[in-house]
C-alpha cells in the first residue's frame, strides 16, 4: 500500500508523522519527496549506501552554426534563452527541458546536454528502506527530482511518501498514484485554512484521505468541526506534550521511545488499509 | 542615443519603477529629441525569467542604456552580453533621470544589484523556502 503524508503548510509535523508511521509498520520503504528540504533522514539516521545524480537535458548552442536569428528565444516559454545580435546565452536554471528550441532552430545549432539538478540518496535505518532526493541549491525544478525518487518505489511492499508542504506541483507529483493520503494539520485557524485547500486538491485527484491533528490541545475546535461536517476521518491526535517535543528536539522519533505510540500508528495504518480495501 | 527607462506609467512624467523585469512599462527615449515610445511589459506577471525577457526586448529595440532601480544577475548577464550599459538606483520621473544621465550625473553599474526572483512577492519565487525556512515541525 502506498501512503502519502502531506500538509497544507510547512512546520505541522508532517515528517514526524511520516517517520513514526514508517517505523511502526513492516516491510516498508520511505520515499522523502520533499526534495527542497528533505529532513526525514535527520530523524531516521540512515546509513547511506549509495548516491545517484539526477540529470535533466538542457540545450547547448554551437555558435559556429548559430546566426542569432532569435527563433529559439522567441519560442522558449520560460525565457531561458537570450539572443542578441552577436551572442546567445542559455540559463539552464530556467529551462524546463521541453526540447522545443532545438526543434525550432533553423540552423540545427542546438543540441542537448545533461545538467545535474539533484541527487538521490539510498540508505536504510533498521527495517526501513529510505530513498531521499535532494535538489541542488539554486535549482528551481523539484518535480524531475521527485519523479526520480518515485521511480525507486517498490509498490509490492508498503510505501510511505513524505510530500513537500503546500499544494503546488511538487505536492501533486508526490501524492499522485497513492492509495491514501494522510493530511497533517494543527488545530489552529492557519492549520484549518491550509487543510481546506489541500482537501480540495485531494478531492479533485480522487485520492482518499484522513487527518492527523498534531499539537492537539493548542488552538481551537474548528478543525474538528470541519472534519465532522465534511465526514473526514480524524485518524489520530498527537497532543502537545513535553516528552514528545523533547524527543523531537533530540532527533528521535517518539514511537521508538514510547511503545504505545507505535501501537497507535500501527492501528492508524490498519484502519487506512481497511478503508481502501487492501 | 536610445535610452530605456523602466517606469510605472506610460509617459515621460511617470515615476521610475525600480523592479526591472516586472515594471509596467519600458519607456524608450531618444536622448537628443526626447521623443519617446512606451512599451507595456508583457512579462510583468511571468513566473520566471521576466528579467531575461525584458533584456531581450531592450536589446532588440536597440537601446544602448538602461536606467532602472534594480537588476538581477540573469538580466545583468544578458544586458551585458548585448552591450547595454546599466544605471541602477534611479528615482524621480523618466524625464528627470534621462536629463540627469545626459548631464553625466548618473553612474553606470558593473554588477547586478539584487539576487534572483526580486520583486516576485513572498511565496511566488521558486526556492523561497530555502530563504525562509519553516519553523521546526514540532
Ligand atoms: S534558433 Fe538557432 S540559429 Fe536562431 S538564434 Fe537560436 S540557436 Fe541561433
Ligand atoms: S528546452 Fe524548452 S525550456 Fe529549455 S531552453 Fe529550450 S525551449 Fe526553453
Amino acid at each position: 500500500m502506498i501512503v502519502a503524508v502531506a500538509s497544507g503548510k510547512g512546520g505541522t509535523g508532517k515528517t514526524t508523522v511520516a517517520v513514526n508511521l514508517a517505523l511502526s509498520i513492516e516491510n516498508v520503504q520511505f520515499l522523502d519527496c520533499d526534495v527542497e528540504e528533505p529532513n526525514a533522514h535527520l530523524l531516521l539516521h540512515p546509513k547511506v549506501s549509495r548516491r545517484e545524480p539526477v540529470y535533466i537535458p538542457v540545450p547547448v548552442v554551437n555558435e559556429q552554426l548559430c546566426d542569432y536569428c532569435g527563433k529559439c528565444s522567441e519560442f522558449c516559454e520560460y525565457n531561458a534563452i537570450f539572443v542578441s545580435s552577436n551572442k546567445i546565452l542559455i540559463f539552464p536554471e530556467l529551462c524546463h527541458s521541453c526540447g522545443g528550441c532545438a526543434i525550432v532552430c533553423p540552423k540545427k545549432a542546438i543540441s542537448e546536454e545533461q545538467h545535474k539538478i539533484g541527487t538521490l540518496n539510498f540508505g536504510s535505518s533498521g527495517d526501513v528502506e529510505l530513498v531521499y532526493g535532494e535538489l541542488e541549491v539554486g535549482e528551481p525544478l523539484a518535480v524531475p527530482v521527485i519523479k526520480a525518487v518515485k521511480k525507486q518505489m517498490k509498490p509490492d511492499g508498503n510505501v510511505v511518501l513524505d510530500s513537500p508542504p503546500g499544494t503546488s506541483c511538487p505536492v501533486i507529483e508526490t501524492v499522485k498514484g497513492s492509495d491514501y493520503c494522510v493530511l497533517v494539520t494543527e488545530p489552529t485557524p492557519f492549520g484549518l485554512h491550509d487543510l481546506k485547500i489541500t482537501v480540495e486538491v485531494l478531492e479533485d485527484m480522487g485520492i482518499p484521505f484522513g487527518v492527523v491533528v498534531n499539537r492537539a490541545g493548542i488552538g481551537d475546535k474548528k478543525v474538528y468541526e470541519y472534519c465532522r461536517e465534511k465526514d473526514i476521518p480524524v485518524l489520530l491526535e498527537i497532543p502537545y506534550q513535553r516528552d514528545i517535543a523533547e524527543f523531537y528536539s533530540r532527533g528521535v522519533p517518539f514511537s521508538l521511545e514510547i511503545p504505545e505510540w507505535k501501537e497507535k500508528f500501527r492501528t492508524l495504518f490498519e484502519r487506512i488499509k481497511e478503508s481502501v480495501g487492501k | 542615443m536610445r535610452i530605456c527607462v523602466t517606469a510605472a506609467g506610460n509617459s515621460l512624467d511617470a515615476p521610475v519603477e525600480p523592479r526591472f523585469g516586472r515594471c509596467p512599462y519600458f519607456i524608450f527615449v531618444d536622448s537628443e529629441t526626447m521623443a519617446f515610445e512606451a512599451v507595456p511589459n508583457m512579462a510583468m506577471g511571468a513566473r520566471g525569467g521576466a528579467g531575461i525577457q525584458a533584456a531581450q526586448l531592450i536589446a532588440s529595440r536597440g537601446a544602448r542604456v538602461l536606467i532602472t532601480g534594480n537588476v538581477g544577475p540573469n538580466a545583468f548577464q544578458a544586458l551585458a552580453a548585448a552591450g547595454v550599459r546599466i544605471v541602477v538606483g534611479a528615482y524621480g520621473t523618466v524625464r528627470e533621470v534621462v536629463e540627469r544621465y545626459k548631464r553625466g550625473e548618473l553612474r553606470e553599474t558593473g554588477a547586478p544589484t539584487v539576487g534572483g526572483h526580486y520583486g516576485m512577492g513572498a511565496g511566488m519565487g521558486r526556492g523561497w523556502r530555502r530563504r525562509y525556512p519553516p519553523p521546526p515541525p514540532y
